[in-house]
């Protein structure tokens, strides 16, 4: 997920590159351009974490990636089941990547519940690894297997390797002291070893990992490394397994500079943090714990030395209030969570329009309507965020369009709250919030200069030496913000409508029709930059206009329509309200424009009531992202009629 | 007048203002009789007494007619929403230790809509006096039985009676673990000041009761504790070291405000004939903003200040050229 190099859309294809040498005690080595391998497991396997392994190794080794965690909301849903499957998958390439991958090529399956639940998703040819020793009569009698699908021909048109992996890791720790029941629950590092091997990934990354991690538990630690060497060394030496795979890095890929590997969730938290002292003020987050969203609470809270205050508040409502009072008195108010404490927040983020004091709202969507599907993601809030609170409100809304990006994209909503005294949305989700991808460290010159002017002397324009709240930047529109502790400025706002310039309680209509229309001019007038488009010919009739998430899947459709010889440009917004200047204009360019979401065409409404324009909808509400093959064949389709 | 006063607040000792200078210049809109005007009067009154400058006082309120209290003082201040005002409150404390924060709430307010941030302010034992203007009623809309309205109240949403046990403020508050609890009276200016004094001066989330005549929606609920004809013996006012009984034959009790137990605070809490006024309570313990204050300063001392650029790179990072 990185800079603009043309994606072929081939599949996985190993005659796509047949150079190969022998190496590794003789074995086969075979080069691919690029690999999608999924690690399935029970959701107490740990499956997240040697994905998350997997992918420090993998960034480490320089190629471009994009991850895919997905997992039940249940903690620890029944042993062996269906829905207790966990599964993380990761694309990674030699040259620039835009999604996670539509199907595997590799799957890992820790016991028969993840073999069934991932097979359908496997291609033709795909390789599997399977745990044997989870492939028991009662576990296969769980997920409804009669008959064994390692030795009935289920798996007949892939390529199979049994492993007994619990009892090789146990095998492999008999000379440590654990127990046999701990010993086992090592066989995920072994299957992490196993994988590091085949594809020649970097190793000792993990191995001070795993000390750093249990380092309150060396014998776990070590008996971590062993079982992880020994997946090593089974790869190795087995004959089960003659090849392995070398991805090159995609030094091509990446603009110079420094990289790490970074989550939608990092990369927001660490945006705030970067707002924070870019602005010069104390960052203060309220928040109530939820799923997709609470990562960003807990890595902010480790943050105290720049100054972070963390307030767990009894609800989203007391979360954001803290936030707003924080903002009163001069920091740099935030509040994260999902849509169903957006629901609780409206009343106070109208508060905050009344007031007009800046404060972040962070929405990482997941599945609703209600608790809907926690774990999973979704854009669906786009309307909440857009309209969802009593009276003329407006909020401005900005939303990310990688993980990455949520870094940047949380500096763009400090820049407008701060500078235009609003609360401000921003709308990630499940997908960006968890997925990952390298990205480059920024230089602290690069960051925007965010610093604030409080007011610190009376303006009022009658000469009387008081000090009028709501008197005007006549430019922005945005209001002084006058920090109790200021004397000489003290006053008093509230949710009641308040004549504009004095700020005192007004009921007059005619101020009233004037407040209601100054707040959306406000927010109207906030500078946006303008939407570019990426039409390589110039000559496109069909545009792509896509928001948030998608942004990857539908560039690697889009991808692969070109491809295939078809015209298509590309457009994505970062900006939802307002909308970029140069929207319409766009718009108009083309004679069809097709909006995917993740949602019921919540953003292809908007367009339509504000341009008049038929833009097409294509929504996909299933919980998981877009696949590229399914956006091009949208595509094509749209192309063609 | 020290220089700090007890709160931890940064006082000013050569300050020489009146209630004067605490008056807004806004039209005060109650009902004529309310017994919020003495309420504010006595608030006016007492402010000069803290020896803060007014730019370090903040005022924060709720919904309802005593939540418009702020917009007529000088001092900072916000008309919320309802119910939230601890909320909003609880974030301005612990990101501005140096202020002075007051909340003004009612009885529907506090226990209603705003019972989940009350009880939750007083547990984390946010540095805010909470002044819970409690007339038994909903005010501002116009005469709706309240959570502390007595059973069988007869209202306009209650016609036959209402149904409902009532919360009794200070057993809730002594219940969510306050640590300084009082209850006073609107008309009584004497009493009601030197509450506020014990308020302002504890250390950590104070909540004070004041019982407040709505003249208008629940004229006279309080009559008996003020008629001079009944209140002597209607009230038990109680006084840190005086003796007092739980009933005219019980035994005498030393009234301790400091007694970390609060088994007795919370007998007096539920009595009612006679009725305590004055401060049952008032334990100190460490404050939620300035804990958190301090780890943020423990935080650099233990680890330096934050380093964005290293932050930002991690552990894991690699170079392309
Ligand atoms: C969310 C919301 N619900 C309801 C109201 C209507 N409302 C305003 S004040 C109030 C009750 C006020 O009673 P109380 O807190 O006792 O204050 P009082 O007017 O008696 O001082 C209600 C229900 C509101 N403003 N906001
Ligand atoms: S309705 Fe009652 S509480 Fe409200 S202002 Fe009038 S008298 Fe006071
Ligand atoms: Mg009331």
């Amino acid at each position: 997920m990185t800079s603009r190099v043309e994606e072929t859309g081939s599949t996985f294809d190993e005659s796509h590159d047949p150079e190969s040498e022998p190496a590794n005690g003789g074995k086969r080595v075979r080069r691919l351009d690029r690999v999608v391998i999924r690690f399935a497991g029970d959701s107490g396997d740990g499956m997240q974490l040697t994905g998350d392994r997997f992918t420090s190794e993998t960034a480490g080794f320089g190629n471009d990636l994009s991850t895919l965690p997905n997992f039940p909301a249940e903690i620890r849903a029944p042993a062996g089941t269906l829905p207790g499957v966990s599964s993380f998958q990761l694309h990674f390439a030699d040259h620039d990547i835009l999604t996670p991958g539509d199907a595997p090529d590799v799957l890992v399956a820790m016991n028969p519940a993840a073999l069934k639940a991932n097979l359908s998703d496997l291609p033709r040819g795909a390789e599997i690894i399977v745990n044997t020793d989870e492939f028991t009569k009662r576990a296969l009698a769980k997920v409804g297997w009669q008959a064994d699908p390692l030795d009935d021909g289920t798996l007949q048109e892939y390529r199979v390797h049994p492993v007994a992996l619990t009892t090789l890791t146990v095998e492999a720790l008999k000379e440590t002291s654990l127990a046999r029941k701990d010993a086992e629950r090592a066989k995920n590092m072994f299957a992490l070893g196993l994988l590091s091997w085949m594809y020649h990934r970097p190793t000792e990354g993990t191995e001070t990992f795993l000390r750093t991690k249990f380092a309150k538990k060396p014998e776990i630690a070590e008996a971590n490394v062993l079982a992880f060497r020994a997946g090593w060394n089974y790869g190795e030496t087995t004959e089960s397994f003659a090849v392995s795979y070398e991805v090159a890095p995609a030094s091509r890929a990446f603009a110079p500079g420094r990289y790490r590997n970074i989550s939608g969730n990092l990369a927001l938290a660490y945006g705030l943090i970067a707002a924070s002292k870019q602005s010069g003020l104390p960052l203060f987050l309220g928040s109530y714990p939820i799923t997709p969203a609470s990562d960003i609470l807990h890595e902010l809270s480790k943050h105290k030395n720049f100054g972070v205050r963390t307030f767990q508040a009894e609800d989203e409502i007391a979360g954001i209030g803290a936030a707003l009072g924080a903002a009163f008195g001069g920091a740099l108010g935030v509040t994260t969570t999902s849509g169903p404490g957006i629901a609780l927040k409206s009343e106070t983020i109208g508060l905050a329009v009344s007031l007009e004091l800046p404060l972040l709202v962070v929405d990482i969507q997941r599945g609703g309507p209600s608790t809907g599907l926690p774990t999973k993601t979704e854009q669906a809030d786009l309307l909440q965020a857009m309209f969802g609170r009593n009276g003329e409100a407006p909020v401005p809304i900005v939303a990310p369009a990688s993980p990455g990006e949520c870094f940047t994209m949380a500096l763009e909503a400090a820049r407008i709250a701060l500078a235009y005294r609003t609360p401000v949305f921003l709308l990630s989700d499940g997908y960006l919030a968890n997925g990952s991808e390298p990205w480059r460290v920024p230089e602290l010159s690069e960051l925007p200069d965010l610093s604030v002017e409080f007011a610190t002397e009376p303006n009022a324009p009658d000469g009387s030496g008081g000090f009028w709240p709501y008197l005007r930047d006549p430019e922005t529109l945005a209001r002084p913000w006058a920090v109790p502790g200021t004397p000489g400025l003290e006053h008093r706002i509230g949710g009641i409508e308040k004549q504009d310039g004095t700020g005192n309680i007004s009921y007059d209509p005619a101020n009233h029709d004037h407040m209601v229309r100054t707040r959306q001019a406000k927010v109207d007038g906030v500078s946006v930059p303008d939407l570019a488009v990426d039409d390589p010919g110039g000559d496109a009739r069909l545009l792509v206009l896509g928001w948030g998430s998608t942004f990857g899947p539908i560039a690697a459709g889009v991808r692969r329509a070109r491809a295939a010889g078809g015209k298509v440009a590309q457009a994505h917004l970062r900006y939802l309200n307002p909308f970029p200047a140069n929207l319409g204009e766009v718009l108009a360019r083309y004679d069809k424009v097709l909006v995917p979401e993740m949602n019921l065409g919540q953003l292809a409404m908007l367009l339509r009531a504000r341009y008049l324009v038929d833009a097409r909808s294509f929504t996909q509400v299933s919980g998981m992202p877009f696949k590229a093959a399914q956006l091009a064949a949208v595509i094509s389709e749209a192309l063609d009629d | 007048m020290t220089d700090t006063a007890p709160n931890g607040i940064k006082a000013n000792g050569a300050l020489k203002l009146t209630a004067k200078d605490f008056k807004s210049d806004q039209e005060v809109r109650w009902c004529p009789g309310c017994g919020d005007y003495a309420i504010l009067a006595a608030v006016q009154g007492f402010l000069p007494e803290l020896g803060i400058p007014r730019e370090k006082i903040v005022f924060i309120s709720g919904i309802g007619c005593s939540s418009r209290f702020p917009y007529y003082l000088s001092t900072y201040g916000m008309h919320s929403i309802h119910g939230r005002a601890p909320a909003i409150a609880t974030g301005l404390a612990s990101s501005r230790p140096d202020l002075s924060v007051w909340v003004i709430t009612g009885d529907g307010d506090a226990l209603s809509i705003g019972g989940n941030h009350l009880i939750h302010a007083l547990r984390r034992n946010v540095n805010l006096k909470i002044l819970l203007f409690n007339n038994r009623i909903y005010g501002l809309t116009k005469g709706q039985y309240s959570p502390t309205s007595e059973p069988g109240k007869i209202t306009k949403s209650t016609p036959m009676g209402s149904l409902d046990e009532p919360f009794r403020p200070l057993s809730l508050a002594l219940g969510a673990e306050a640590g300084f609890v009082a209850r006073t009276i609107d008309s009584d200016r004497q009493h009601l000041t030197s509450v506020l004094r014990a308020a302002a001066q504890h250390q950590g989330a104070a909540l004070v009761e004041i019982y407040q005549n709505c003249n208008i929606f629940n004229d006279g609920a309080f009559e008996v504790l003020k008629d001079p004809a009944t209140r002597d013996a209607a009230l038990l006012r109680l006084e840190h070291g005086k003796p007092y009984r739980l009933a005219p034959d019980g035994e005498e009790i030393v009234h301790d405000v400091t007694d970390p137990d609060p088994t007795r605070a919370f007998a007096l809490s539920r009595l009612t004939e006679p009725t305590p006024i004055g401060v049952l309570r008032a334990v100190p313990r460490p404050a939620y903003d300035r804990q958190l204050n301090a780890q943020l300063e423990q935080a650099v001392a233990e680890r330096g200040e934050g380093d964005l650029s290293a932050l930002l790179s991690g552990s894991d990072t690699w170079m392309v050229r």
